[in-house]
């Protein structure tokens, strides 16, 4: 679009105390050739952007530059729609971080150089203003409402009745044969309400009937996934009998040793490929379309969970093997079919529950226990007491875990004389006397080690989830069919935020239930409703053509030349989301409703051929060039910092509002994610003779920060790579450096700065500068 | 017939509720009494097992709100009536002034001005403030308050003038607003459990006797303390922390329920403290350690593996003066045997969390004994106002209750 750009600064809140207002202008008239400038002293008032809305109106300026609070504020008068809006945060970032005692020495020196910093952010900003394009929604054809259900228990059935709910339809794929998952063998469920002191009735019949009832919903059993291919607002999903195998199957890449040969050098491309296709005989190509698939909207992943079994020798003094020693799982399926005994045929008057099984050593519950667990021993213990007046029940536990009201529960449980709670570590389980079992429990509350014998001992292990052991929604993506990464989590499909726990890393499918955590069948019913609201919300998003989350309020999409595309991979491999696919040869194809508009593929591309309109390789390398880099002043060296907007960029205002100063040498570039910053800027910055970079963003590792995922994990490889080339030049590779910062450390931040701003000072000047 | 949806309450749970259905597609109205959307989680450091700051996760869903066309906010307001039906009920709120203007973001000049200084309650009364003050540093709306006490006085117009013009405005009043909504979320949260009510513990009477939530303040570097765990009567680094669980929880006589959090809210402090000084030694005392499901076993795993921090089995009864502004904590240690007095430093009390339909109930709205919302027919609750639950479970029913209130809206329309 041709621009006429229209620069308001905003001279309030110790504005035009920092710097010299008119300099600024000055700058923006002549320079910079910006056709309108004003500046207001209380800009952000209605008299403020009535006064912006009147040069749109009259003067017709398209593009509007707010200079002065920092963009995280809210703007809600200054959008105007068709209108380019961009805010610089010169108070913040000028003003506040840099205050200059008028008492000190060498007072002029210092605000020359903060006046320096604010016609610096003019250009850069000018720049970008010049650049930058309104963002064009994108918009799909033809929207598919359905929402696809992948398992057929509380989680899957629940997700369903709550789709048709809110008026769409649904399909369930259980694997087995009838519908209900682990819950309908359960004869009793967990107190569901107050006061918690009786067993529920099964809820899951009740469920069943209203899905078979409700004719928005298909139930398909005995089925499972071959393969989903496609996007959100029209996956296609590749059905098929439980258990069978079928040309669409999903194709599993090449695990990265898989690469490798025998002497551990990487395969060529070639051998490679041969590799993969062994591997993936009979199977069509990742992305064939499968005529015959099923298309979906968005899809809630409800596979649930399976029983812990102990391996043989697991667990060797708890007696693992032997006759009377089972699971709780094990319980639940005799109590269901009537009968609990022992495989020897004993009767059972006595039940001794192990809730951990550490011995003296550890006081930890079972591998993939949870509250879950306590619960049900203590369900058992009084389903067996209900049905055994004679029998005895004791509970051998390290840490009762019954949070919130169902301490009601485990309280209620306490007055019954039948059922023994302490406790203490089992430090073994023998053969007794005349076929009983001895537990040996140390440690107790009583004060004394205790030794009961009883007929039955039941180890409360617990509930491992699906995708620990399966990829279960077998996606045909480029980047394969499982969610990456889940072994952080112990397999579980765990979203890593506590903030948004439904968060995936494949856009628009939404786990729920025992597949994300152990928990009651109460819990799952809410879990499933809140994935399927997500679902349903991915849906709304698609329509409206922009992104979910993070960046909901964002209309953007990556846009790809591909004429100049190398076929490198790097932005089909580290794209966080798997969002993007690939032909044969290689050339990307986007998927823009997976997409999350992180830029992470932007940063990762070497032939710079990717970008979105307001956020690209040539607006911030427009940026770059556009910071004035004097020549031969050693005390005025200039660095470049990134910035992701997401943690840092809000660190650094709450530091400026705190007046923490930091050095007026460098300029601040707010990017979205550190994944997004290409090489090419840190070149742009050397060979404009900039003297130092730095990247600031979000912590990375197991219990990594980043809401893209992966950005400044990447970001800090690629610059390990930088370092390598600055090597090279015979420059100093601790020129480019990252930092991670998390958003509340804004008392650290100043001083991070300042020190790699010292480094550099201390390395001198960028050997290329004026070059 | 209304499509809109109401939440009460700002905080975490409210502000997922709101930002969860507008992304749905529908109109949402958020109803915050504090001057500032977050909530508790704002005033927390760090959230447990992966010790990252509340304000990241906020941040973004400021955002959300900031950026969506379907949410509209009130803060510093209250619920005064909930009539009607699912699908149409009235509401009537009371929108308190703030004296300020939206641009209002910056009241350093009306701080020199102002001559009140009051405790400020974000801190817990940890620090003071002046009668014209941001909220805190990340609050949102980022717009100063402005005390209405000081409203119709010479200070008043003493701050007013130091202020950019039209910054501030003493002449707002209260306003009454009428909503119609199709629904209406519950999402109230909770309260810290008085402290004062558990006679035994002799809160009051110690300087060096902290809550839960105050040590929160502490570490936070936004806090009185810029970050440093130091004690209150002397600003010293105290060289032993005790922590007494179940401070009012799992108790017949105050929350005979368990508060869910407090366990993990431990561990996680018991972290801060071993991080600011490798010296410090930490003492737990507990009934059970609640750190359920694999996460957060880990994370008790890693505060046990530290042999500063003792575990002792055992309700702490009574806390006593030891020497030097120190505490005493008394309890039976029910697996060592005996009784055992440990002095320290300073006592945290892990004070359990109350639902604040215990105390200050919704007009119009259905509780439990514990005060916990029984739902209705649009009428959802979700987070704390419903059970007692941590952050990412409210997430969860936040975004359930979201889908529940969307549920009720079509049925009506």
């Amino acid at each position: 679009m041709s621009k006429k750009i229209g620069l308001y600064i905003y001279t309030g809140d110790g504005i035009a105390d920092a710097v010299d207002v008119d300099k600024l202008v000055e700058l923006a008239t002549g320079d910079l050739n910006i056709p309108v400038v004003r500046t207001h002293d209380n800009l952000y008032s209605p008299e403020g952007a009535a006064m912006v809305k009147a040069d749109i109106e009259k003067e017709g300026v398209n593009a509007v530059l707010l200079a002065g609070l920092s963009p995280r504020y809210e703007f809600k008068d200054f959008d105007f729609p068709g209108v380019l809006v961009e805010k610089v945060g010169i108070r913040e970032l000028v003003a506040w971080s840099h205050p200059v005692n008028p008492e000190d020495e060498n007072a002029e020196a210092q605000k020359e150089h903060v006046q320096e910093l604010a016609e610096d952010y003019l250009r850069m900003y000018a720049a970008k203003m010049g650049k930058a394009e309104l963002p064009e929604p994108y918009k799909m054809e033809q929207v598919n409402q359905r929402i696809l259900v992948i398992g057929g228990g509380v989680t899957g059935l629940t997700a369903a009745l709550e789709a048709a709910e809110a008026g769409h339809e649904a399909v369930i794929i259980e694997r087995e044969s009838e519908l209900g998952g682990h819950a309908a063998k359960y004869r009793k469920q967990i107190p569901i309400g107050p006061d918690y002191s009786h067993l529920a009735d099964p809820i899951v019949g009740d469920l069943i009937a209203r899905v078979q009832a409700n004719d928005k919903i298909q139930v398909k059993t005995g089925t499972e996934i071959a393969r989903i291919g496609g996007v959100p607002g029209a996956f296609r999903a590749s059905l098929k009998p439980a258990g069978t195998k079928s040309e669409w199957d999903a194709p599993v890449p090449l695990t990265d040793e898989e690469k490798l040969d025998e002497n551990g050098n990487e395969l060529s491309a070639e051998d490679q490929k041969k590799k993969y296709d062994e591997k993936n005989e009979g199977r069509q190509d990742y992305m064939q379309e499968d005529p015959s698939a099923e298309v979906f909207g968005a899809i809630v992943l409800a596979s649930g969970w399976t029983p812990y079994e102990p391996a043989d020798d697991e667990f060797p003094h708890l007696g693992w093997g032997k006759n009377g020693v089972v699971t709780n799982w094990q319980l639940e399926e005799m109590a269901s079919s009537g009968q609990i005994k022992r495989p020897d045929g004993r009767a059972v008057k006595s039940i001794a529950f192990v809730l951990s099984p550490g011995a003296k050593e550890d006081d930890a519950d079972f591998p993939y226990a949870s509250a879950v667990t306590s619960l049900v021993a203590l369900k058992q213990a009084k389903m067996f007491r209900e049905s055994n007046p004679d029998g005895r029940a004791y509970i051998f536990y390290q840490h009762m875990r019954t949070p919130g009201q169902y301490e009601y529960f485990y309280k209620g449980l306490q007055d019954d004389a039948g059922i023994f709670l302490t406790k203490g570590a089992v430090t073994e389980v023998k053969d007794g006397a005349a076929g009983a079992l001895t537990v040996n429990v140390e440690n107790t509350i009583l004060g004394e080690d205790i030794a009961v014998d009883v007929d039955m001992v039941v180890l409360a292990t617990g509930m491992v989830p699906t995708t620990r052991d399966e990829a279960v929604v077998n996606l045909a993506y480029r980047q394969g069919p499982a969610f990456r990464d889940l072994d952080l989590f112990g397999g579980y499909c765990d979203s890593n935020f506590i903030c948004f726990p439904y968060e995936t890393r494949r856009t628009g499918i939404y786990a729920a239930g025992g597949v994300r955590r152990g928990m009651t069948i109460e819990e799952s019913i809410e879990d499933a409703t809140g994935a399927t609201l997500k679902a349903i919300q991915c849906l709304q998003a698609v329509d409206e053509g922009h992104a979910v989350h993070p960046r909901t309020w964002d209309y953007d999409f990556p846009d790809f030349y591909f004429q100049r595309c190398t076929q490198c991979k790097r932005c089909t491999e580290e794209c966080p989301f798997g969002a993007l696919d690939d032909d044969e040869k290689g050339t990307p194809k986007p998927n823009p409703t997976r997409c999350r508009r992180c830029g992470t593929c932007m940063g990762a591309c070497p032939e710079r051929i990717i970008g979105f309109k307001d956020y690209n390789i040539d607006i911030v390398g427009s940026m770059i060039k556009a910071i004035e880099v004097p020549d031969d002043d050693e005390d005025k060296l200039r660095m470049i910092i990134f910035a992701c907007e997401n943690d840092a960029y809000p660190a650094l205002d709450q530091a400026a509002r705190k007046g923490n100063a930091w050095s007026p040498l460098v300029r601040i570039i707010p990017v979205r994610c550190l994944g997004s910053v290409n090489v090419s800027w840190i070149k742009d910055a050397m060979s404009s003779g900039i003297d130092g970079a730095l990247l600031l963003g979000c912590k990375y590792g197991d219990d990594y920060q980043c809401h893209f995922v992966k950005g400044s994990e990447l970001a800090n490889r690629r610059m390990e790579n930088v370092a390598e080339t600055l090597n090279s030049l015979g420059m100093e590779p601790e020129r480019v450096k990252l930092a991670q910062i998390a958003i509340d450390e804004f008392d650290k931040v100043p001083g991070i700065i300042n020190d790699f701003v010292e480094e550099i000072v201390g390395m001198g000047p960028n050997p290329f500068k004026g070059w | 017939m209304s499509k809109s949806i109401l939440v009460v309450g700002g905080g975490f749970s409210g502000l997922t509720a709101a930002v969860e259905a507008a992304e749905a597609g529908y109109d949402v109205y958020i109803v915050e009494k504090e001057s500032y959307l977050g909530g508790r989680v704002a005033q927390l450091n760090k959230y447990f097992p992966k010790l990252c700051p509340p304000t990241c996760g906020l941040e973004i869903n400021f955002r959300r709100v900031k950026t969506s066309p379907r949410i509209t906010f009130y803060s510093m307001a209250e619920v005064q009536s909930i009539s009607g039906s699912p699908g149409n009920f009235k509401v009537k709120l009371k929108v308190n002034p703030r004296f300020t203007t939206p641009q209002c973001t910056n009241c350093k000049p009306g701080e020199e001005a102002s001559t009140t200084e009051v405790p400020d309650q974000f801190n817990f009364g940890m620090s003071t403030r002046k009668a014209i003050y941001m909220p805190h540093p990340m609050a949102f709306p980022n717009q100063c308050v402005v005390d209405a006490a000081v409203a119709a006085t010479e200070e008043g117009q003493n701050i007013k003038a130091a202020m950019p013009a039209g910054h501030v405005d003493l002449n707002q009043k209260a306003e009454v607003v009428d909503l119609e909504v199709g629904a209406v979320i519950v999402a109230t949260g909770w309260q810290p459990y008085d402290p004062n009510k558990m006679d035994n513990l002799s809160f009051s009477q110690f300087d060096n006797l902290i809550t839960n939530m105050m040590m929160e303040r502490l570490a936070s570097p936004s806090g009185p303390t810029e970050g440093k765990i130091l004690r209150p009567s002397d600003q010293a680094e105290p060289k032993s922390v005790g922590f007494v669980q179940c401070a009012g929880s799992r108790d017949e006589n105050h929350l005979p329920y368990c508060s869910y959090i407090c366990c993990m809210a431990t561990l996680k402090q018991a972290m801060y403290i071993r991080e600011q000084n490798p010296d410090i030694e930490v003492y737990i005392f507990y009934i059970d350690i609640r750190s359920p499901g694999r996460k957060y076993e880990n994370f008790y795993k890693k505060v046990k593996a530290d042999d500063k921090v003792h575990f002792i089995k055992g309700k702490v009864a009574e806390v006593k003066a030891g020497s030097d502004g120190n505490v005493i904590l008394v309890a039976e240690d029910t697996i060592g045997g005996g009784r055992v007095e440990q002095e320290v430093e300073m006592g945290v009390l892990a004070t359990g969390m109350q639902p604040v339909g215990a105390v200050s109930p919704l007009p119009g709205v259905k509780y439990d004994s514990d005060g916990f919302v029984i739902p209705k027919e649009g009428i959802i609750p979700c987070g704390c106002a419903k059970r007692p639950v941590d952050v990412v479970s409210s997430a969860q029913s936040a975004t359930a209750a979201a889908l529940k209130a969307i549920q009720v809206v079509r049925r009506a329309g």
